[in-house]
């Protein structure tokens, strides 16, 4: 248990208008109850507000009040084995009741936003792979279409279609480490057992076609890395005989079963409004009831050319978004069968000059090969001037990457949107109100990826 | 590829296109706004009038290093840009706002009553380029630690190195 010492929030603002540049020293933790203000009290209902301060205080009803020594801080994390890697939350708690929660962030940071500034747009993929490392292929996705809509390149229909076929299998196996994550935190170890089994599957056959389980740097500017191995049909059918019964088998041992309802429904609740204001998107979004999917409602690649549904919820509770997230393999398993019928014949990569390597055969018959060769991979290629904003919808949501270029073959600022960022933010509201146990829940169910969130 | 998601980019106009008073620039034909400081909060209300409801991304850019930047007439380069992203769920569309910071006056008014959801994003730009946001609840850093001196992402921060033990070397005790 800790208290902080001080009223640290005035303390950091006297800081900040003595001298912006200069840090602030404290206040990344939850403040004691007695300093808080009235509208960051009332803010712990959940709502979210915009109301004054005096408004606040004079609205608040004295039943809330709650005495400063019935409540006490913690700590949960960050070594915590249900808080997904390095995630630290200081809940205030009156008895078993979370009163107010504070997502605290930044065990990760490795800097990678300033990372990809040194690195070039060829080298750029295997920084943003890193970010998301539970669908890392969603990463090079959103920054290779933006680095290609700098370059105004238009990828070959092979190429758009293997990354369909590719980050449909990552959805697959991301969600598939949701459910054991899930089942763990909750108490389901054997459902760990059997998403991690499944998991793997799926992350043998990425193996096979990039070389890596995980980071794979495949998903490259102009293209892919490699083309399909031979016999990735067989590959890809089988995992999609395999994958269906065992979601059935998931559905009997969680679904249905009383104690995995109990566990879920009706905790962690929020609504479409709050969800909106907070910017958040993916799952938590669609299991308020509104169907929002980048791929159906701004479609990028080709998924304009196929058909699936978009899954919703209805109370916004855990137990919907497991329910949302069991449902999307479902359905990522049925665009993958599209994806079988469709894949084109035809390059897998642009062959552009500026942009592409020669072919391997070439560098050896072609001196001028392998210059270009020798060239691509040690300078890079220039990419012109501009700026532009590219999003996926990954796993967890909105994954956006915004990136400024000067006309060198660096990026002069890459950003990721990580929907994880932006969700964990949700935590305090769906926290609020509810038993410490279920904020185990919650934290399942938001299903952040702590990579992502700290970069 | 199909690329339904942004609008179609008009065909050049003598006279610098508007939307609410603010002027508009393309860029790889998604439609950027450039709105002064002063006018920001405004536009986000009149904005989200209009339907963008939800603020995607906030983010800064130091362009210490690469003054000359294309921008509508009548918008002065400054040294730092906060970039925000919005979006129309029923335009479908996406819409981005690139405001002027000059470096001598890092202030900029908080989104934080419009779109509580830029509370952890504009704490990100606060701790990496030191802009801060008036009326933000609580503007603390975010990734780096409380007691970091600098801010990480601007180009004239000394990034320094480490100096990598390799094996074989003398050994520092």
């Amino acid at each position: 248990m800790t208290t902080p010492t001080t009223p640290t929030t005035t303390d950091g603002d006297t800081h900040l208008t003595e001298d912006p540049s200069l840090t602030s020293e404290g206040g990344q933790e939850l403040a004691s109850r007695d300093i808080v203000s009235a509208v960051e009290r009332m803010r712990e209902k959940g709502a979210v507000l915009r109301i004054g301060e005096a408004e606040a205080a004079a609205s608040a009803p004295a039943a809330d009040y709650v005495p400063e020594d019935e409540t006490m801080i913690i700590n949960m994390g960050p070594q915590h084995p249900s808080t997904h890697g390095v995630l630290r939350i200081m809940m205030e708690l009156q008895g078993e009741t979370v009163l107010r929660a504070k997502p605290i962030v930044g065990y990760l940071h490795t800097g990678m936003e300033w990372t990809g500034e040194e690195l070039t747009y060829l080298q750029g993929g295997t920084n943003v792979t890193r970010m998301d490392y539970a669908s890392p292929l969603f990463s090079e996705l959103a920054f290779s279409l933006t680095v290609e809509k700098l370059l105004d390149v238009e990828v070959p229909q092979r190429a758009v279609w293997i990354r369909m076929l590719m980050t449909e299998m990552n959805r697959i196996s991301s969600h598939l480490l949701f459910m054991a994550t899930n089942g763990m935190d909750l108490g389901a170890v054997s459902m760990m057992l059997y998403g991690w089994r499944e998991r793997e599957e799926t992350l043998r056959f990425l193996e096979k076609v990039t070389g890596l389980r995980m980071n794979h740097n495949y998903i490259r500017p102009g293209g892919v890395a490699a083309d399909l191995p031979d016999g990735w049909r067989d590959d890809v059918l089988r995992l999609l005989d395999m994958i269906p019964p065992r979601l059935d088998e998931y559905d009997t041992l969680l679904t249905g079963q009383p104690i995995w309802r109990e566990r879920l429904q009706g905790v962690g609740v929020i609504d479409t409004e709050t969800c909106m204001a907070l910017g958040t998107t993916g799952p938590i979004l669609r299991a308020t009831g509104y169907a929002w999917d980048l791929r159906r409602d701004m479609p990028y690649l080709a998924y304009d050319q196929v058909d699936f549904d978009v899954v919703v919820g209805t109370y916004g509770d855990c137990f919907d978004r497991y329910a949302i997230r069991l449902n999307e393999i479902r359905e990522s398993i049925g665009i993958l069968y599209q994806v079988l019928d469709k894949m084109p014949k035809g390059d897998y990569r642009v062959q552009d000059k500026k942009v592409t390597p020669p072919p391997r055969a070439r560098i050896d018959e072609s001196m001028e090969a392998l210059i270009h060769h020798f060239k691509i991979f040690t300078e890079g290629f220039k990419v012109p001037e501009g700026e532009a904003y590219c999003a996926v919808e990954s796993p967890r949501g909105e994954l956006g990457c915004y990136i400024v270029s000067d006309g060198s073959a660096h990026p002069y600022r890459m950003h990721i949107r990580g929907p994880s960022f932006v969700n964990l933010q949700t935590l305090p509201h769906l926290m609020h109100g509810g038993l410490i146990a279920d904020a185990v829940a919650v934290i399942s169910s938001v299903d952040p990826i702590l990579g992502e969130v700290d970069r | 590829m199909s690329d339904t998601t942004d609008p179609v980019e008009p065909v050049p106009d003598p006279l610098p296109e508007m939307m609410h008073g603010v002027p508009v620039g393309w860029s790889h034909g998604q439609r950027v706004l450039h709105p002064s400081r002063e006018q920001l909060t405004g536009l986000i209300k009149t904005l989200h009038d209009d339907g963008y409801h939800m603020c995607l991304d906030l983010t800064a850019v130091d362009y210490l290093t690469h003054p000359g930047r294309a921008l509508p007439d009548g918008i002065e380069p400054e040294r730092f840009e906060v970039v925000v992203t919005l979006l129309s769920h029923r335009e479908r569309a996406r819409l981005r706002l690139r405001v002027q910071v000059p470096g001598d006056e890092l202030t900029v008014a908080s989104l934080f009553d419009l779109h509580p959801g830029t509370e952890a994003m504009e704490r990100e730009v606060f701790d990496m380029f030191g802009i801060s946001f008036e009326g933000h609840p609580d503007l603390t850093r975010i990734l780096m630690p409380e007691d970091w001196v600098g801010h990480p992402l601007r180009k004239d921060y000394d990034s320094g190195r480490i100096p990598v033990q390799f094996k074989g070397a003398p050994a520092g005790r």
